[in-house]
């Protein structure tokens, strides 16, 4: 790769740092592991970003704001792809991405468990072991599974005894 | 602009179409829970899954009408494919249609369908069409967050109060009889299995007695033994409850052709 190519790569993947998760707005794309590929090809540049959730209703929105934080960083024309494959992973949410969920209220998902069957793991006998972001006590209690969108569930902390979401780890 | 598409008969086309149209139809029947939950957390929590469905159902929507301009016919996008099918082109099991009913029957037509989408995500992990097992790969993961709902619920609500728990039991029997559906092969199944495209839904029944019994047994509860009806929803001949989904569903595509948000 010729050093003007990279660059722009690296430009590009600056722009893209500042382009906000529009349900998470305390972190970048580039924070959550959104984009997985930046490349420069003869006709442009090609961003690869990979979906949370089949669902999730900012995909579009995402799409539209990388595409625009291309251009405005004078980096285009742009081509914005999807890949599903592999998966996308909350282990991918980067370390500088935990700090600001927490930051924020959020708290942070655990790792994922290894592939392969899982067990069905009923409420009553779940570890639920999800700090409080706000206090730090590991005396919590889940209130729902799903909280205002579907990334993330709903907590209480048993001793500050505020509310708080989790990002879900999947 | 508006009128109904036709697809060619391609058992390829059809199997896909089961998946995509069994998440298509599960979302829109949940999605009729927004702000009628019993309580806020449910309402938000039944339609976040709602999304996730109508996700699935997007991608395999599109790569189902990508594989229409494949076997002869013309290539159609996720849009025409929901919204511009006949009832007898939608090839969900008839269990996905059924109404909405209580809140008890949605927990546990959940448990049921996403218990059996898990399983056949994880089988299609290695479809031989690389596009299946990639959105395979991704819906296996919101399924597992799907089931962990139903399951919770159902020991709280096979577990709670006597008129919980007799909802439960009635939900069961009601949808008992639509359950052969979802496990019997037909030709269909056969071409899948051939090309490697995706397992027979036969194959999918011990596994998930396996994980219904699990979750049932918490709190003592059976699935009724299947009566001889048979539903045909998945060969395109659906319930009276179908027709009048689609009209909901469809109104505003094939009155404001297009129309977007």
């Amino acid at each position: 790769m010729s050093v003007i190519a990279q660059t722009r790569v690296d430009a590009a993947w600056a722009a893209l740092a500042e382009v906000l998760d529009p349900e998470v707005p305390a972190l970048s794309v580039v924070d959550l592991g959104l984009v997985r590929e930046v490349t420069d090809h003869d006709n442009g540049l090609e961003v690869v970003l990979t979906p949370t959730y089949s669902g999730c209703p900012a995909t579009e929105v995402i799409e539209q704001g990388v595409r625009q934080a291309i251009e405005v960083a004078g980096l285009g024309p742009v081509r914005v792809s999807l890949r599903r494959a592999p998966a996308w992973s909350s282990d991918w949410i980067s370390e500088a991405g935990r700090r600001k969920l927490r930051e924020y209220g959020i708290a942070p998902p655990g790792a994922v468990l290894a592939a392969g069957p899982q067990p069905i793991r009923l409420y009553g006998r779940r570890a639920v072991a999800v700090a409080c972001p706000r206090c730090g006590s590991a005396r919590t209690e889940q209130l729902s599974a799903f909280g205002s969108t579907a990334c993330k569930s709903l907590h209480r902390c048993l001793d500050c005894v505020e509310p708080f979401e989790h990002f879900k780890p999947i | 602009m508006n009128a109904s598409i036709r697809l060619p008969a391609a058992p390829e086309l059809d199997y896909l179409l089961r998946l995509a149209d069994t998440c298509l139809i599960s979302g829109q029947r949940l999605g009729e829970w927004c702000g009628h939950g019993p309580i806020l957390e449910e309402d938000i929590a039944l339609a976040n899954m709602a999304l996730d469905l109508v996700g699935q159902a997007r991608a395999l929507l599109t790569l189902a009408g990508q594989r229409s301009g494949q076997c002869g016919g013309t290539g159609f996008d996720e849009d025409q494919l929901a919204f511009l099918r006949d009832e007898g082109a939608y090839r969900n099991p008839t269990l996905a249609e059924l109404p909405r009913g209580d809140f008890a029957f949605t927990i546990l037509r959940n448990l049921v369908l996403s218990t059996w989408l898990k399983l056949v995500w994880e089988r299609l992990s290695d479809s031989s069409e690389a596009e299946l097992a990639a959105i395979a790969g991704k819906a296996l993961k919101e399924a597992r967050y799907h089931q962990q709902h139903a399951a919770d619920w159902t020991v709280r609500l096979g577990d709670g109060t006597e008129e919980s728990r007799r909802r439960c039991v009635s939900a069961l029997a009601r949808i008992a009889a639509y359950l052969p559906e979802l496990f019997e092969d037909d030709a269909v199944d056969a071409a899948a299995v051939a090309s490697g495209l995706g397992p027979a839904w036969s194959s999918i029944r011990e596994p998930w007695l396996a994980e219904m019994a699990e979750v049932l047994g918490e709190v003592e509860l059976t699935l009724p033994e299947p009566t001889g009806f048979r539903s045909t929803g998945k060969t395109g001949r659906h319930s009276e409850h179908m027709g009048y989904l689609l009209a909901e569903m469809q109104y505003l595509q094939r009155a404001y052709p297009g129309g977007a948000w």
